[in-house]
């Protein structure tokens, strides 16, 4: 009897708890399908606002994938050699790159932007492309992805795979791509996944580097809640919903999956 | 049934040393010949230098500067490991946990651009060969220790190495598997004829596959011999303690026979000097009537082991000695007994530390 009340009391206050969290999504989420957010939800369910974010913002949103994927690709050609580098050769001089690498996450991202500024807004193309945000992103991430990599490292014996695969005849970079890399796969398919949220989501940084031809996702969520209708903002939150939950769906069970090993 | 049979390469290493960038000395320079389809052992506890030995010979390491490997006659010094044509089996393994047993076994004959077909009846001879017929597709974390081993073993052997080396391949397993494995081990390389570099802490395995053993200690060798060389004549007081029982007795010399406490015991070989130190094997010792003996002490211990019993005889020596009797005879603490000892049982050691 006693039990039973503790575990009703216990639910009852883990629903809070989540309904507290959960309950701002919906709204947000059911204020884009509502005809007019201030007459309630009996004005009518419409995709109107979902359909004008995408003719406005379309191109935004595709910048934001192009950009999330190219810094995938910088981190994964950059982060994963680089993180093998660091855990074969050790030593005080890896520590201490791994620190700097590390160093992003802990530095705010409009100091990042501030610092790219300074040093490479004067060169005006680069300045003015897509890839100045790509160059922010890849640093913001990288962490991420070395992390993630070196951390597959310490429990797999690199080491002696690379010596057994050479032993076999393999040539340095063949024993990277068959042996190492498949061996680090679910740190690396990890850090991707990482990587790819983090860019999707990422705004700070992201803010300071823009310019009006090189916005992504959550600047122009920026944008629509100051310059527009909350049905607008609401609706892109929508579509910012869809986009990037089936990417933590994925990642959670990626975890879970390393988790079972 | 192997084209590797007998196709092994001779071995030279050249004043190799090794000192590693911390300062620390591994292995004093030294040299040493294997002859083509050679099983030679390295043998000495942890921190002796044979695995730096056979790292050295593999290609994983480079010896200092003014060291030379060669394989028949040919300088490979500075060739890496992958260029070697050498096979491996880690102490670990080192299997590949994203392939399959059969692309492990493979996977060398796939660097060096065989056919699939040829790879795979090349896998299914060697399935066979090491008795793991019907693993061929059990992912590596799905196999014993046992089996890894033979995997281990497959997959160095498929790409027909000139030389087979082997870094302490038994170790990791339990005893009674370890037993079984290196008879089957002996058998197979016997088989194959590749010259065979194998290191390990163990003397049984040592005694059982080497052709010759090589002891080392601190980074030196200090004995190269056949097994019963290494056993029956060791050269020194560690080689005698480490390879086998043995019991070391101390005493002054008079007329040809060693003074012990216990009495006097001839000696073969070199009585000119005053006094000695010499080993006995427990096994070499007879137990008699104290009537028939020269030399006699109290039994302190008897153990039981099954196949013999091993007794602990003191006031014959400055130490209690021991020895190695029959299951059958009947003895108890207390009794005094005779030791009958072959003078050719009595190895003369050099004085050292």
């Amino acid at each position: 009897m006693r039990d039973r009340l503790i575990f009703t009391g216990q639910l009852v206050f883990t629903m809070g708890v989540a309904a507290f969290l959960v309950v701002p999504a919906i709204l947000s989420i059911s204020a884009g399908v509502t005809a007019n957010y201030f007459r309630g939800i009996s004005s009518g369910v419409t995709l109107q606002w979902v359909a004008q974010v995408w003719n406005l913002y379309y191109d935004t949103i595709l910048l934001s994938f192009l950009i999330a994927f190219a810094t995938l690709a910088v981190t994964l050609i950059v982060g994963v050699p680089a993180a093998y580098a660091l855990h074969t050769r050790g030593g005080r001089l890896s520590r201490l790159i791994e620190e700097i690498i590390t160093l992003p996450i802990a530095i705010p991202g409009l100091a990042i932007a501030l610092a790219l500024l300074l040093t490479y807004g004067g060169f005006r193309s680069f300045r003015a492309s897509w890839l100045f945000i790509l160059t922010g992103h890849v640093i913001f991430t990288m962490p991420f992805m070395v992390r993630s990599v070196m951390a597959v490292f310490a429990t797999v014996d690199v080491k002696t795979l690379d010596e057994g695969a050479a032993s076999l005849g393999a040539s340095p970079a063949r024993r990277f791509l068959e042996v190492i890399v498949p061996n680090a796969a679910p740190g690396i398919l990890a850090g991707a996944l990482m990587v790819v949220t983090l860019s999707l989501g990422e705004f700070n940084l992201t803010w300071m580097l823009h310019t009006p031809l090189t916005k992504t996702l959550p600047i122009g969520l920026a944008d629509s809640y100051a310059s527009m209708r909350l049905e607008v903002a609401s609706a892109y939150t929508l579509i910012f919903f869809v986009m990037i939950i089936p990417l933590l769906v994925a990642m959670q069970m990626l975890a879970d999956q390393g988790a079972r090993k | 049934m192997n084209g590797a049979a007998g196709h092994g390469a001779s071995v030279r290493i050249e004043a190799c040393g090794k000192t590693f960038a911390d300062g620390t000395r591994a292995l004093e320079p030294a040299t040493l010949d294997i002859a083509r389809g050679e099983t030679l052992v390295l043998l000495g506890p942890s921190g002796c230098g044979k695995t730096t030995m056979l790292r050295i010979i593999a290609g994983l390491e480079l010896p200092d500067p003014g060291g030379m490997v060669l394989f028949d006659d040919k300088d490979v010094t500075s060739i890496p490991i992958e260029r070697r044509n050498v096979g491996m089996v880690f102490q670990s393994y080192a299997l590949f946990p994203n392939m399959t047993v059969a692309d492990n076994i493979a996977y060398g004959l796939k660097i060096r651009g065989v056919s699939k077909e040829e790879r795979a009846a090349r896998v299914a001879e060697l399935v066979t060969l090491t008795n793991i017929t019907g693993l061929e597709n059990r992912r590596i974390d799905q196999l014993s220790g046992g089996q890894r081993q033979r995997v281990a073993l497959a997959r160095a052997v498929a790409i027909r190495p000139r030389i087979l080396l082997l870094d302490e391949p038994l170790t990791a397993l339990d005893a009674a598997l370890r037993d079984r494995l290196r008879g089957e081990l002996n058998r197979l390389l016997r088989e194959l004829g590749i010259t065979t570099i194998y290191v390990t802490h163990d003397q049984a395995e040592a005694m059982e596959l080497g052709d010759r053993i090589v002891v080392m200690r601190k980074g030196e060798i200090v004995q190269i011999g056949t097994p019963r060389e290494v056993y029956f004549a060791p050269e020194s007081r560690f080689v005698a303690e480490f390879i086998g029982a043995a019991n070391i007795v101390e005493g002054p010399i008079e007329r040809g026979d060693l003074v012990l406490p216990g009495g006097r015991q001839p000696i073969g070989g070199d009585t000119s000097q005053p006094s000695t130190v010499a080993m006995i094997r427990p096994e070499s010792i007879i137990i008699v009537d104290t009537a028939n003996a020269a030399l006699s002490g109290t039994i302190d211990s008897v153990g039981f082991i099954g196949d013999r019993q091993r007794l602990v005889v003191s006031g014959a020596c400055i130490k209690p000695i021991n020895v190695d009797a029959p299951n059958t005879i009947k003895v108890e603490v207390g009794d005094r007994v005779g030791l009958l000892i072959p003078p050719g049982a009595v190895r003369l050691l050099p004085a050292e530390n």
